[in-house]
């Protein structure tokens, strides 16, 4: 069974292939064109270099958010797009989890936290089980400051992760100590990977099942003046 | 992929998600409509005012699968038998345009089938042909919507002259802030055209600019003095405000597309855009093309409106005369039209 897993929710775009036998395809890239520009070439290009037919497909998984919002709709329009037209179902796994799941190995509270702009972060905790992170704190979205007064609250020894843990480090660093380490953006390759366990479960749904995590309303702002309410 | 040889018998898959509409649409040949679906989001919006980008960015990635797999369901056909997708690439709301041409090409590339990037506009001018395939050049187009107002000389197929255009505000624009200003509802031009059914159009005379100046218009004067004209006579009837008002657009409008196609021998006048589905436009159009002997050519409103059946025929053409879009095109916000000159 091998897996096609999209990842856009960052400035990074990634894609990865794989199966029962690990990753067996990843092409990432996380600076140049965006990510509308850059997704279909990069699927097309990593299945011919792995001589893999999009036929050959059975899932396509997914990062679900949260994220930067066009970007990740960019990575979840094309996955159920694809989904969709080989009729094979998907599976839908959030950023946050693809962040703290390379931090498997380490005894401490794994924080993924993702730059969510506007002086924001997304953000949630994990701690390690057999094989893999279980997530304790849900994602949440909020100023640094709510971050650091989570993390207080706590008061465990913290491993931060992710391009928003390295934007704010200092304010963060400020409120409590901790340590900073793996990798900026999610990547495809541990989507892949999380997805085959859930795949092997028939743990997926159908394209138009897929919910996107925004964690924040849409701004809208118009307000053209009435002439009840000039 | 195959070399694709384009004609009569080719089938286009069109995607449209430019703005507040989340379109598909299979097109035969280029002229022949075989299924046409069309989701609107008017009712989320309409709290607003106006359409809410980030709002109709969510609303096409929830209902774009649903509407494409409904369109090829009606259609009657299987996926295998699609020859091509096209998809509006611009000019429209970024975060929107992205659902729909990120969609597309997936789709092209899991089908292992061309993909063509649309010009919104261009695919505007081709909903008339979808109608009338026997609508001979040049003609003048006159495509009024939310977001354009332009007179455009259609001398074939791919080559346009622009004649004349907005300043400011889009005809469309001017209905929907004055339909806000009036609390008559959205979106404004059906709100507007409604109320002036009530209303004497010559109730106000509100100005006409830039009448006898070239082909060029201004609609935002129009939008503050109707506004100006309320506060002083907080009592005057919204009806009578709405049908002065659209007089004065429509006025604006059809005295310069029909001199636009006199001055370039148009064997008729064409209607797109949104506002083309306006009952007091499309009457005035009608009526000076009778007296100038030319055709008048008016688009069902559901043609006029944001589809993807436009999309797909201005697809077909496009990939007739260049042939297939890279993959790694992108979105492009305020894409232009090609036009000649
Ligand atoms: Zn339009």
């Amino acid at each position: 069974m091998l897996i096609l897993g999209i990842e856009t929710a960052t400035e990074r775009v990634s894609v990865a292939v794989g199966g029962h036998e690990g990753v067996i395809g990843l092409f990432e890239i996380t600076k140049g064109r965006r990510h509308v520009e850059t997704l279909v070439p990069a699927i097309d290009f990593m299945l011919k270099q792995a001589d893999i037919d999009l036929d050959e497909i059975s899932v396509v998984a997914v990062d679900v958010g949260p994220g930067l919002f066009t970007g990740m709709r960019v990575g979840l329009a094309g996955a159920k797009a694809i989904a969709q037209a080989l009729r094979i179902p998907m599976i839908g796994i959030s950023s946050l989890d693809l962040l703290a799941f390379p931090s498997r190995h380490t005894d401490r509270l794994v924080v993924p936290v993702i730059d969510a702009r506007k002086g924001e972060v997304f953000y949630a905790m994990y701690r390690q089980v057999p094989g893999g992170v279980q997530q304790v704190v849900e994602p949440t979205v909020g100023p640094v400051d709510d971050l650091v007064a989570d993390l207080l609250a706590r008061s465990q020894d913290v491993l931060c992760v992710g391009d928003g843990a390295l934007r704010y480090r200092e304010e963060i660093l400020d409120g409590y100590r901790c340590e900073f380490g793996g990798d900026a953006h999610p990547s495809a390759a541990p989507l892949v990977q999380l997805a085959h366990a859930r795949a092997l479960r028939e743990d997926w749904v159908n394209p138009w099942e897929i919910e996107p995590i925004y964690l924040r309303a849409p701004d809208a702002q118009i307000n053209w003046s009435t002439r009840a309410g000039r | 992929m195959t070399e694709l040889v384009v004609d009569e018998s080719t089938l286009v898959l069109g995607i449209e998600t430019s703005c507040d509409e989340t379109a598909a649409a299979l097109v035969l040949g280029g002229f022949d409509v075989v299924s046409n679906v069309v989701s609107t989001q008017v009712d989320l919006h309409s709290d607003f005012g106006g359409v809410v980008p980030e709002i109709a960015s969510r609303a096409h990635l929830d209902v774009l699968n649903p509407v494409i797999a409904r369109t090829i369901v009606e259609a009657g056909i299987d996926d295998e038998r699609i020859d091509a997708v096209a998809c509006t690439v611009g000019p429209g709301l970024i975060g929107a345009l992205l659902v729909g041409v990120s969609a597309a090409k997936s789709l092209a590339m899991a089908w292992d089938v061309p993909f063509v990037g649309v010009n919104h506009m261009e695919a505007h001018l081709y909903a008339a042909s979808l109608e009338d395939p026997t609508l001979e050049f040049p003609l003048l187009v006159m495509l009024v919507s939310g977001g354009h107002t332009m007179l455009i000389e259609m001398q074939g197929h791919g080559r346009y002259r622009l004649v004349g255009q907005t300043i400011d505000d889009a005809a469309g624009e001017a209905f929907d802030k004055v339909a806000r200003f009036l609390d008559l509802g959205y979106p404004g031009g059906p709100a507007i055209d409604l109320a002036a059914l009530d209303g004497d159009p010559e109730a106000i005379r509100f100005p006409r600019a830039m009448m006898d100046d070239g082909y060029d218009f201004s609609f935002s004067g129009l939008k503050t003095s109707v506004m100006n004209y309320v506060r002083k006579h907080p009592d005057v009837s919204s009806e009578d405000v709405a049908a002065s008002f659209q007089a004065a657009v429509v006025d604006v409008l059809v005295t310069k597309a029909r001199r636009a196609a006199a001055d370039i021998g148009a064997t008729g006048i064409v209607l797109g855009g949104g506002v083309a589905a306006n009952s007091l436009l499309r009457e005035q159009v009608l009526d000076v093309c009778g007296r100038d002997g030319i055709q008048g050519f008016l688009p069902s409103r559901s043609m006029c409106t944001d589809n993807a059946a436009m999309i797909a025929a201005a697809g077909w053409h496009r990939l007739r005369s260049d042939g297939p879009t890279p993959l790694d095109v992108g979105a492009t916000p305020n894409l232009r039209l090609p036009f000649i000159d």
